[in-house]
C-alpha cells in the first residue's frame, strides 16, 4: 500500500477511487429482414456503475452473457460505449479536460481468455513484450532489456524463451508471456479476462501464484473477470455479481460468499459442485439456460428464474441498494423487490 | 472387484506413429465396469484421457497403432470389422462430446437425428422412431419437446443441445454411455443441471457411465470411482471418497491441492512444479517424477509397482505406503 502512496502518478490520493464507471451502457443493434433494418437490441451492458480502489482486487462474476467481457472492453474502449462515464483516478476518459484515452491505456491493460490469438504469432516473446514500450518511446535497447526483465519477472528464463515464437510455448508459459506484456507499460490497473480460464488445474494454480506475487511487486490494482467462482474468491476483496448485462449484488468477497443475498448469487452459489462426494448436490438450484440478452424481460431481468418473483419484479426495475436490515453497512448492496428477511436465510434457492 | 462387468478393458494402448515420431498417447489401461456404475477419468490435457474413450469406440484415424483387449458385454470389440463396430456404435455403446454444435448435424432437426439413429439401428418406421425421439427428448426434460423436435441444432441453447445430444446418445438404451467433458462448456448452473440429469439417467436406465473430465468438482459429484490418469496410465484409482480424501500418489495429491475451492483466501496455492512430459520422450521409470517432490532414485528406473488396497484402490507409485501415513 505505501508503494502505491508515492507513485507520483496517484493523483487523487487512496481514498479517490483508481477506477469509477458511471452509468455505463451498451446496446449492439441486431439487423436482419429484407432491409436491414434494426429488429432488436442486445442490451449487452446496462446502467453498470461500480469502482475500483487502488490496490484492491474487484472480481466480476456471471454466467455467459452476462456482460462481464463487454465490460472490459468497454473500459480499454475496445468498443464504444453508448452511454455513461469512466473515471481514472480523478480524470474523465475520453474527456477534453480529463485523461485521453491513449493516456488511459498505458495505465490500464488487459490479458485475455485464449494465450495464443493474443499474440502475434510472427513475433518473438521478447518482440511482442517490447513492442508497446517502443511504440511509445522508449529505445530499442531499453525496450528488449525491459523485455526481458519482465519475463524472467513471470518466471520465464529470457536467455530460454525470448527468441521464442508463441507456437513453441505452451499455454500455461503463453500466459506467462501475456501478462509480461500487459505490465510492459507500467500499468497501475490490469484487467484479467478469464485469464486462467483456459489452463489445467496445476497451470491455472501457478498462475494464480504468479498474479498475486505480482499484485505486490509492482502495487497493482486488479480487475479480476472469471466465470469460476472459486477462483474469484480466491483473487478478490471485492465481488460484482452480473446478470443479463445489469449488476444485481456487489460488496466484500465475505460477506457476498458467507451471505449472498439475490437470489440468483444464492443459486449461482448453490450450483457449485461441493468437491465431496458424500455431500453431493441433490436438487437443481436453477433449471434453464440463462435467457438470451437480446429482448430481456422487463423489471427485473432474473424473474423469469426466479422461485420468489412477485408481480412488482415485472414492472419495475430493482435499483441496486443497501438492503434495509443493513442500513448501517452500505458496502453490500443488491438489487432486489423482494426483502431479505422473505427470502430467509438459507443459501440454496428452490425453484417455485 | 466387478463380478459381471458390462465393460472390460484390458492393456489398451495407443500410439501415434507419424513422420517419425512415436507418441505414446496411451500405455496400458486397465479397468472394469459394472451395470449402473459411473468411472471418471480424472485428467489433464494430454493425459490421454480423451484418446482412450476414443479408441473403445473406434474413432480414431487409420495411422493410430491401438492394441490390447476390449470386452462389451461379453463380446471382444476392439479389431471388430468397421460394419459391427458401426452397429455397436450408437446402439450398445454411444458417446457425448463436449461441444454438441460440433457433434450434432447442423442441417437436420433434433427429431429426424434422433429418429434415424433408432431406425437404423431397430429398423423401426419413421414415425414410431419420431415418436420415441419425442418420448427422449421428455426424458431429457427439454420443455416443450414437440416443439424442440422440429428445432435445429442452432436454434437451440447450449444447455439443451447438450440435453438433445445425451438424448440422442441414449435413443437405443445403450448399456455403456461414454462422456468425453460433457459439462466442461457449460455455465456451473446449467452444468449441475447436466451432472444431476446423467444421475438421474442413470438410475432409471441403468447404463454404465464411463465419465472423461478435468475438473475435480464435476468428477466428485457424478463418480462412484475415479482413475488419475497422467502421461496415459491411470497413477491411482479408487471410489470417489478414497481418492478425493485419501489420495496416495502424489500427483494426484498436487491435483486435489492446486483445485481452488472455497476457504483458499490468503493462502499461496500449493502447485506441482514444471509441465507433464513430453509423449514422444516419456522418461524411464515414473512419467510424474520429475515433478514430484517425494521422487528418490527408485522411481527413475523401470517400472513402477502397483500397490492396492483390501478395498481396491491402487496406486501406481513406489511410495504409495508411505504417501498414507504421510
Amino acid at each position: 500500500m505505501s508503494a502505491a502512496l508515492r507513485d507520483p502518478r496517484d493523483r487523487g490520493g487512496p481514498a479517490q477511487p483508481l477506477l469509477r464507471v458511471d452509468r455505463l451502457t451498451k446496446h449492439f443493434p441486431v439487423r436482419g429482414g429484407l432491409l436491414n433494418r434494426q429488429v432488436a437490441t442486445v442490451q449487452a451492458v446496462d446502467d453498470v456503475s461500480f469502482s475500483v480502489r487502488k490496490g484492491e482486487t474487484l472480481g466480476i462474476v456471471g454466467e455467459s452473457g452476462c456482460g462481464k467481457s463487454t465490460t472490459a472492453r468497454l473500459l480499454m474502449r475496445l468498443i464504444q460505449p453508448d452511454a455513461g462515464e469512466v473515471v481514472f483516478d480523478g480524470d474523465e476518459v475520453g474527456h477534453r479536460q480529463g485523461i485521453s484515452v491513449s493516456d488511459m491505456r498505458r495505465q490500464m491493460q488487459m490479458v485475455f481468455q485464449d494465450s495464443y490469438s493474443s499474440l502475434n504469432p510472427r513475433m518473438t516473446m521478447a518482440e511482442s513484450i517490447a513492442y508497446a514500450p517502443r511504440m511509445h518511446g522508449l529505445g530499442r535497447r531499453e525496450a528488449y532489456e525491459r523485455a526481458e526483465n519482465l519475463l524472467s519477472r513471470v518466471g520465464l528464463n529470457p536467455l530460454q524463451y525470448a527468441r521464442r515464437y508463441p507456437h513453441e510455448l505452451s499455454g500455461g508459459q503463453r500466459q506467462r508471456v501475456n501478462i509480461a506484456r500487459a505490465l510492459a507499460l507500467e500499468p497501475r490497473l490490469v484487467i484479467l479476462d478469464e485469464a486462467v480460464a483456459a489452463l489445467d488445474k496445476s497451470v491455472e494454480a501457478q498462475v494464480l501464484n504468479l498474479l498475486s506475487d505480482l499484485k505486490d511487486s509492482f502495487s497493482l490494482t486488479y480487475l479480476f473477470i472469471s466465470h469460476d467462482l472459486n477462483v474469484v474468491e480466491y483473487m478478490s476483496d471485492r465481488v460484482m455479481v452480473m446478470y443479463l448485462g445489469r449488476v444485481v449484488e456487489a460488496g466484500p468477497v465475505e460477506s457476498i460468499y458467507r451471505r449472498p443475498r439475490h437470489p440468483y448469487t444464492r443459486a449461482l452459489f448453490a450450483s457449485k459442485p461441493t468437491l465431496d462426494p458424500d455431500r453431493r448436490t441433490t436438487e437443481m438450484p436453477l433449471t434453464g439456460d440463462p435467457p438470451n440478452p437480446i429482448n430481456p424481460p422487463s423489471g427485473c431481468r432474473f424473474r423469469t428464474r426466479c422461485g420468489f418473483a412477485m408481480p412488482v419484479c415485472a414492472a419495475s426495475l430493482p435499483p441496486l441498494d443497501v438492503p434495509f436490515e443493513d442500513a448501517a453497512d452500505d458496502s453490500h448492496v443488491v438489487a432486489c423487490h423482494v426483502p431479505a428477511a422473505q427470502l430467509g436465510h438459507r443459501t440454496g434457492v428452490r425453484h417455485g | 472387484m466387478v463380478d459381471d462387468p458390462v465393460l472390460r478393458v484390458e492393456d489398451l494402448t495407443v500410439r501415434f506413429v507419424r513422420r517419425g515420431v512415436d507418441v505414446a498417447a496411451v500405455n496400458g489401461v486397465d479397468f472394469s465396469l459394472a451395470a449402473g456404475e459411473t468411472l471418471t477419468i480424472l485428467g489433464e490435457s494430454g493425459s490421454g484421457k480423451s484418446v482412450s474413450l476414443k479408441a473403445l469406440m473406434g474413432l480414431l484415424p487409420v495411422y493410430a497403432g491401438v492394441s490390447g483387449k476390449v470386452w462389451l458385454n461379453g463380446q471382444e470389440i476392439l479389431g471388430l470389422p468397421a460394419a459391427a463396430l458401426a452397429k455397436l456404435r450408437g446402439g450398445a455403446v454411444s458417446m457425448i462430446f463436449q461441444e454438441p454444435m460440433a457433434a450434432l448435424d447442423p442441417v437436420y432437426t433434433i427429431g429426424e437425428q434422433i429418429a434415424e439413429t433408432i431406425v437404423q439401428h431397430e429398423g423401426c418406421d419413421k414415425r414410431t422412431a419420431m415418436r420415441r425421439a419425442l418420448d427422449l427428448l421428455e426424458m431429457v426434460k427439454i420443455p416443450s419437446a414437440a416443439r424442440r423436435l422440429k428445432n435445429f441444432p442452432h436454434e437451440m441453447s447450449g444447455g439443451m443441445r447438450q440435453r438433445a445430444m445425451i438424448a440422442l446418445a441414449l435413443a437405443c438404451k445403450p448399456s455403456v454411455l461414454l462422456a468425453d467433458e460433457p459439462t466442461t462448456a457449460l455455465d456451473v448452473t446449467v452444468q449441475i443441471q447436466i451432472l444431476l440429469l446423467l444421475r438421474q439417467l442413470q438410475e432409471e436406465l441403468g447404463m454404465a457411465i464411463v465419465f472423461v473430465t478435468h475438473d475435480v468438482g464435476a468428477a466428485a459429484e457424478i463418480s462412484d470411482r475415479i482413475a488419475v490418469m497422467y502421461a496415459g496410465r491411470f497413477v491411482e484409482t479408487g471410489t470417489a471418497r478414497e481418492v478425493m480424501r485419501q489420495a496416495r500418489h502424489p500427483y494426484t495429491l498436487g491435483l486435489l491441492s492446486s483445485t481452488v475451492h472455497g476457504g483458499m483466501r490468503g493462502r499461496a496455492l500449493e502447485t506441482i512444479p514444471g509441465s507433464p512430459p513430453n509423449m514422444a520422450a516419456l522418461p524411464p521409470g515414473c512419467p510424474f517424477a520429475p515433478r514430484c517432490r517425494y521422487a528418490m532414485e527408485a522411481c527413475r528406473q523401470g517400472a513402477i509397482p502397483v500397490v492396492t488396497t483390501p478395498t481396491g484402490a491402487m496406486a501406481r507409485c513406489v511410495r504409495a505406503r508411505e504417501m498414507v501415513e504421510a
